[in-house]
């Protein structure tokens, strides 16, 4: 056998070992990161092309989500949506993990000066209430997709380092990274081989639970308007767009409602399963 | 290269504890520690045995001071750059902990970190430290280490970890070991076992022994000297088997004499009255004069060091009728 299939045989029967609800999350975010690569061929129209005869019009066969107030096809522009919505999410809690995991074990690990210049920088982004931090980013750059990202990730940071911080500072306790040292590794070395793999947990688990939080943020900013601009489909746009027709057409405001509540759902189950297994202690919140 | 594996001369630390204070963990130590010899440092927790341990590997507290030298090989080692420092830890100086448990990293296989830890300190490939690591494995005796190798620490006992440190520890084959009360964490059934094989491959590779521990016994069992230490001192040190035949020190004494070994098991068991003075503020004079039952107007200065026919050393006003060897 293969270290290759050796290395894929061992991540399954780790996957095996995890919770149910963590199972099922994991489950459903597969299919919809599948769903999400595969939308522009899954899509049955053009999400951008506008029928003056469709407006409104009601779900049937060829457009099983109905049409919108400019009779575009509202499960192309879900699906189209949905995709950009997880992309930004993603990348937001993985831009944000990437600088939190080094500051928190750097922070956790050599504690005193060191961990107050990291920390108190992190601890005044914290102050400032999420949205308003995301809104002022946004008034000073500019709105765009892109933006509204860089705003997910800023919010994320401090939390993120804070319990990566926790972590670090647990395992900095433990005799394999006093060892580490005794067997002359340098702090740096044992940071990286001994600290951060063992602190990585309960990072892992606030990842999964901040990212279901992430796809709310990043439809409400769109919903503001300072998120993805239109034409471009966002699920947050669609919400505002539906909102003025939910009476008459709730297929327009329902869909992608649902889209955001099934990606949630699919975060927060993952979430959960993986803090009864990575993080018995609970220091993500 | 000559002089004894490990010399410290005079040691002493502080650690701070904040607010401008410090602990005097370590106090006046000397202690010689001669290549393929067990010696056993004994003390209750909190007497600066560990402080000691962390002092040789240069792993103190940030903000410690300390004076004196330690010597490792004639070589002092106090002030040496930290990337000096390094090299030595793991390589010339070993440690082993006493929570086994604890001292592996759960994330990797326990043959890769002995591996690493040959690595860490030898040129060698990944296949050539593999292979070398399932050999240490063998030698700890550790059954089927091939297959073993690949394990992560959960799958091992208490006593296999133990093991498996153990060759960590001597893999880079050091001068000098220190073993921080190597088998506290263990059954009493493996202690032994784990003891003797300190002692047999520290021999073999003629490695340096200072034992670390709280135990009597274990220094019965494998030392050649004993060093006793009390509040940061040591309060005497000669040959184990003249300490455990006449001991000199009223502290020794009280420590045998505490020893459930040929007690009465209905009877109680001797105790030391009073506590380890605070080591932040110590007394002047003889440190154990609050807790002594020999206690007298002398001991309001500190003992001279008196030496022992037969190169003991005994640090009591008791025994200073004898020739001192220092204050």
């Amino acid at each position: 056998m293969t270290a290759a299939a050796a290395a894929v045989r061992r991540a399954w029967s780790a996957v095996q070992t995890l919770p149910r609800s963590a199972r099922i999350g994991a489950s459903i975010l597969l299919v919809l990161v599948v769903v999400a690569l595969f939308a522009p061929l899954l899509s049955p129209h053009d999400p951008n092309a506008v029928d003056a005869g469709r407006v409104l019009a009601a779900p049937d066969l060829a457009h099983p989500f109905g049409s919108d107030t400019l009779g575009r096809d509202v499960l192309s522009r879900v699906l189209s949506a949905f995709r950009a919505s997880l992309a930004i999410v993603l990348g937001a809690v993985l831009v944000a993990s990437i600088v939190a995991v080094p500051l928190g074990a750097v922070a956790g690990y050599f504690r005193g000066w060191v961990d107050q210049v990291v920390s108190r920088p992190l601890d005044m982004l914290l102050v400032l209430p999420a949205l308003l931090l995301a809104i002022s980013l946004i008034a000073i750059v500019g709105p765009g997709s892109l933006v509204a990202g860089l705003a997910i990730a800023l919010i994320y940071l401090p939390i993120l380092a804070r319990v990566q911080r926790a972590a670090a500072l647990l395992v900095s306790g433990l005799g394999y990274v006093e060892g580490g040292r005794a067997r002359g590794w340098s702090a740096l070395a044992v940071l990286r081989r001994h600290v951060v793999p063992n602190a990585l947990g309960p990072l892992l688990v606030q990842a999964a639970i901040l990212a279901g939080f992430a796809v709310q943020i990043e439809a409400a900013l769109s919903f503001l308007g300072l998120g993805t601009q239109p034409p471009t489909p966002s699920l947050g746009l669609m919400l505002a767009d539906g909102r003025d027709v939910l009476t008459q057409a709730p297929w327009v405001e329902v869909f992608p409602g649902v889209a955001i509540a099934v990606m949630v759902f699919g975060f927060n189950l993952l979430g959960d399963g993986l803090r009864r297994h990575l993080d018995p202690r609970g220091l993500a919140s | 290269m000559s002089g004894p594996a490990l010399r410290l001369d005079r040691l002493a630390v502080r650690i701070p504890i904040g607010a401008g204070r410090f602990v005097h963990a370590v106090d006046q130590v000397s202690l010689t520690v001669p290549a393929g010899q067990v010696v056993g440092l004994v003390g209750e927790s909190g007497c600066g045995k560990s402080t000691l341990a962390a002092a040789v590997l240069g792993l103190l507290p940030p903000g410690s001071e300390i004076t004196g030298r330690v010597l490792l090989r004639d070589r002092d080692l106090r002030g040496l750059p930290e990337a000096e420092y390094r090299r030595l830890r793991g390589n010339d100086i070993a440690l082993i902990t006493q929570d086994p448990a604890a001292s592996l990293d759960p994330t990797f296989p326990v043959g890769h970190q002995v591996a690493e830890a040959i690595r860490n300190h030898q040129p060698i490939g990944r296949r050539a430290a593999r292979q070398r690591a399932v050999e240490l494995l063998r030698t700890v005796g550790i059954p089927a280490a091939e297959q073993r190798y690949a394990d992560p620490p959960h799958r091992f006992s208490g006593g296999m970890k133990q093991r498996a440190l153990i060759a960590a520890a001597l893999a880079n084959e050091p001068a000098v070991l220190l073993a921080d009360e190597p088998t506290t964490a263990l059954d009493v059934t493996i202690q032994a076992q784990i003891l003797f094989l300190i002692r047999d491959l520290a021999a073999r590779i003629g490695a340096a022994v200072l034992l670390i521990t709280h135990n009597l016994g274990v220094v019965a069992q494998i030392c050649d000297r004993v060093a006793v230490m009390y509040a940061g001192q040591v309060v005497e040190q000669g040959t184990a088997r003249a300490v455990f035949a006449e001991p000199r020190h009223p502290y020794t004494r009280a420590l045998l004499d505490a020893q459930p070994v040929g007690h009465d098991r209905h009877g109680d068991l001797p105790v030391i009255p009073g506590r380890v003075p605070d080591l932040s503020a110590p007394p002047t004079g003889c440190r154990f004069a609050a807790r002594c039952g020999s206690v007298h107007e002398r001991c309001a200065t500190a003992p001279p060091t008196v030496a022992l026919p037969g190169g003991g050393e005994v640090a009591c006003w008791l025994h200073a009728d004898r020739s001192t060897v220092g204050p």
